[in-house]
Order: C-alpha cells, then structure tokens, then sequence
C-alpha cells in the first residue's frame, strides 16, 4: 500500500504541522498534541473539548473554531489520546465558566478522558462529560463494550458548541449534548478495508463482491460480511437499521458521511437514495450534509446518521460557524 | 529478595519483549481490533525504560509506580490506562520497601490486577488480558516460571472466548477463534520477569 507519508512513526505530527500552517486561526502544539482555537479562553464562554484517535479527519481537529470545539486533543492513529493532553487543552480553553469533555464511547477514550477529568478537577476547573454512543450496528448490552461513537459526534460538537458560544451555562451545554446524544443514531458499511500507517497494508481482508456491513470507524471488521449490494440497497439496510433504534418524532438532521475512501460522486448518489427511502418511510428531512467528515482513513464505504431535531436543535445546527472542515453563517 | 534495581531490569526486559513481539502484537490486533497494540506497546514501554535508565527510582514499588505513570502518560488507547494502573497499583502496594520477596510481588501484583478489573469493568473469561494476568498472579506465589506458564497458557486459552469488552466485543461471534492481543502483551509481562529473576 503505497501512502503519501514520510515514516510512520511521524504521521501524526507531520499532519499538525500541516494543520497549523494552513490554519493561523488555531494554535497548534505539534509537541504535546493540543490543537486549541487562537482566541480561548473565551471570557464567559464554557469550552468543549474533545479527542480520539487520529485517522478519523476533520474530526476533530478540525472541528475546531467559534461555533464548535475550542480544543482538540489528537492521539496516534486509531489511539485514544492520553490524559495529559486533555488535561493541558482544559487549562488552556478554561475561561472559568466550565469544560464540556466530548467523547466517543470507547474504553481507550473513556479510559483516559475519566483520568482527565479527574486531574483537571484537581486543577479547579469544573469538568463535564458526555458520551457519544450512536451506532446501532453494536448492540448495547453487557456482553459488548456498548454502542460506538460515530457521526453523531459531528452533530453533538456542532449542537453543544454553538449553545456555548450563545452563552449558555455549563449544565445547559451538557444538555444539550446529551439530548443529541439521545436522538441520534448512526449505521454504516464498508467497500473496503482501510490501511493503516503502523500496519502499511490493510487491515482486513474484504474479497472481491462483498462488503462489511455495520462497521466502525477504525478499520474493524464489521458485524458481518454480506454480498455486494447497491447504493439504493444500502440506503434501504442502513436506514432501516437506524430507524429500528430511532423513531424521531421531529424532521431530523441527516448526515450522510464518507469514511475517506469513496468519492463525492458516489456520497451524493447515496444521499438520493437514502432520501428516497426516508421520505417512503415518512421521515422529513430538515438539514442534509453530504462528505467526508468522521472517517476511517482510506475506507471505503460511508455511513447514515440520523438527529430528531427539535426547534431549539434547529436554531443551532443554523448558528455560525467557523472552523477548518465545517463553516457557515457569519 | 528483589530491590529496585531488579524491577529497573525487569521493566526494561519488558520493553525488549514487546519491542520483539510488537508485530505478532499488531497481526492479533488487526484480526479483533484496530492493528496497534504492538505499536502502542512499544512506544510505552520504550519511554518507561528511558526513564526508568535516567532517573532510577530507589524502591521496587517507586520504579513500578513511576512505569505505570510513564505508561499513562504515553501510550493511549485502553491499554495505557489499563496497564498504567497495573504497575501503578501493584507499586504503591509495595510501598517503600527497599526489596521484597516474592510473595510480596504477587500481593502487589494482584492488587494491581484487581486495579484492572475495576477499571476496566471486565471479569475473567471476557477474552482481556485479565485472562492471562489473574492465573499469572495466583501462581506466583509458587514459582516465577509457574507464573509465565499460567500466563502463556491464560492467553492462550482466549482464543474460542467471545469478546465481551473493548473494541473486539464489536465483532460478537466473529471474535471467536483469534488470540486476545491484550492477554498476550500481559504474559510478556511474566515471561520478561522469570527471565531476569532466573538470570
């Protein structure tokens, strides 16, 4: 597998040097991995910060900026950060109004994010949690390590973070996290392994005419392997499979996101399909957003998320916002 | 007796065994979960013996503690905190004491693995490296090389177990049939201390 990279052991800081050349709007500590909107603290602004593994750009780095994450915290690829990098992106996004700490549901990011909080409530700053657990392919039960986190991350950092940046308290934006959290579910399926820089191959093997049918976002396998199907098959399974856990009461937010390898061409003809068999399954479609936004690496393959937008939901899914990979208004 | 110099070396055994086995680390990992525990691995172990080379700590339960700092703060994922606690745990259990005895290893271990479990929420037999360490820690108290052959045999015996925590609980069935990464990483661990106690 040929990658455009230098060694493996630097992708992740080659990536953050690049980031922060291209970006002077953001402060990037290539060194201790903390990628921090240029203007935080924020004064009276409470800050949202979040972190995972890399490979999954933009998320999250560049979700930050006014409107959505004041700090990221990138780990290697596919690899939780460590504690020590939330904790330094909470002392430098900490205006004294709180920390909202996004994270994905799993044990590595859980893990280290209850350190943090810990140690940066030994700091004085008051820390808050929410946990991202939208994909239904994962059933949540005992006997896994509960649904993953996936696109739904996207509409939490988006929703949480423009509510901040209106001004609410704390508590609020943890709300409010939380009920994006609650209505919104995801499914996805992949074409293709996706190849990673430690391993330099991919890291399943996916015959010829078949696909990886509910899969993640670090290049696993998925809950099983079906034979190849169409875009207008899949829209129908991935649907159908987030509608079984997700009965949105409300139009809801739809994103229809590439895991990195699978062209716009192709993103926007499943976005077709995918309306199509919402609005057969009587769900209206309030806000559509079509590309490449929580990714596996060079997956192929893309994923459906699904958000109950209420009118409140709504109003800050419109709200400005200014960040490398997701900006509007203002 | 086992002073802190003997858990300097032990530790830096470790970062040699996991050094040498961080591919067939990476290869179970790429069958169950994300293909990086070998890498993950290395990275801390590698910053902990650096460590550990620079500024020995004097006591064995001050050189375990500083290794599962060192461990936290470098390696990421699960298991940074995970084998962070372990070592955390298992050396403020031994406190200052300038050297102890095997048992007093084991205590300490065990209390370190019981840390895990916690932590982790998982029980024996849920395919995690619990699966290795807690017959590894029960059979110390006999021999070193008891301890490496229950952690050998642990790893081992997580290959028709179904994944019921961390990433390879994904999978459900299809996490049969693969050997835990974690479980084998953990009886590096044994292997690397039988090695230098018996050198």
């Amino acid at each position: 597998m040929r990658m455009l990279i230098n060694v493996p052991e630097t992708v992740v800081a080659d990536a953050l040097r690049g980031l922060a050349a291209a970006h002077p709007e953001l402060t990037v500590d290539v060194e201790r991995r903390v990628v921090v909107r240029r203007d935080a603290p924020v004064a009276g602004k409470v800050a949202l910060v979040s972190g995972g593994g890399s490979g999954h750009e933009p998320l999250h780095a560049g979700f930050v900026g006014p409107g959505m994450l004041d700090a990221a915290c990138p780990g290697e690829v596919f690899t939780s950060p460590v504690p020590d990098q939330m904790v330094r992106a909470a002392a430098a996004v900490d205006s004294g109004a709180g920390v909202l700490f996004v994270v994905k549901n799993y044990t590595g990011d859980v893990l280290n994010f209850e350190m943090a909080a810990e140690l940066a409530e030994d700091e004085g700053v008051r820390v808050a949690k929410v946990l991202v657990d939208d994909d239904v392919a994962v059933t949540d039960s005992l006997y896994t390590a509960g649904r993953r986190g996936t696109g739904a991350t996207l509409f939490v950092e988006k929703l949480a973070g423009a509510a901040a940046e209106e001004g609410a308290p704390l508590e609020r934006v943890e709300a409010v996290a939380r009920r994006v959290v609650e209505r919104s579910r995801s499914f996805g399926v992949a074409l293709s392994a996706c190849s990673t820089p430690a391993k330099g191959g991919p890291t399943f093997d996916l015959p010829p005419g078949e696909l990886e049918f509910g899969v993640g976002i670090h290049g696993e396998p998925g809950r099983e392997r079906r034979a190849m199907m169409t875009s207008g098959e899949i829209a129908e399974a991935a649907v159908d499979a987030v509608l079984d856990d997700l009965r949105p009461a409300d139009p809801v937010l739809l994103l229809v996101n590439g895991m990195g390898g699978t062209p716009l061409l192709e993103l926007y003809g499943f976005n077709a399909e995918v309306r199509r068999v919402l609005a057969e399954r009587r769900v209206p479609v309030a806000r559509t957003l079509v590309g490449n936004y929580v990714t596996s690496l060079d997956m192929a393959g893309a994923s459906v998320t699904l958000c109950a937008a209420d009118e409140e939901l709504l109003r800050l899914w419109d709200a400005p916002v200014r960040t490398p990979a997701l900006r509007w208004g203002r | 007796m086992y002073d802190g110099d003997f858990a300097v070396r032990w530790m830096a055994a470790v970062a040699v065994a996991v050094d040498r086995e961080a591919g067939r680390l990476t290869e179970l990992d790429s069958a169950i979960g994300d293909a990086d525990h070998g890498a993950n691995l290395r990275r801390g172990f590698t910053a902990v013996a650096e460590a550990l080379a620079k500024e020995p700590p004097a006591t064995p339960g001050g050189v375990l503690a500083a290794a599962g700092r060192r461990l936290i703060s470098t390696v990421g994922g699960a298991s940074g905190p995970l084998y962070g606690t372990l070592l955390r745990r298992a050396g403020k259990e031994l406190g200052e004491e300038p050297a102890v005895d095997r048992e007093g290893l084991a205590r300490a271990l065990a209390a370190g693995v019981a840390a895990v479990g916690r932590l982790g929420g998982a029980v024996v037999g849920d395919k995690t490296m619990l699966d290795a360490l807690t017959p590894a820690v029960a059979a110390l108290s006999e021999s070193f090389a008891a301890a490496r052959s229950a952690a050998e045999e642990g790893a081992r015996a997580t290959v028709p177990l179904r994944a019921r925590k961390g990433r390879a609980s994904y999978l459900g069935e299809r996490s049969i049939g693969h050997q835990d990464p974690g479980a084998t990483s953990s009886a590096l661990l044994f292997a690397a201390l039988e090695e230098v106690a018996e050198a």
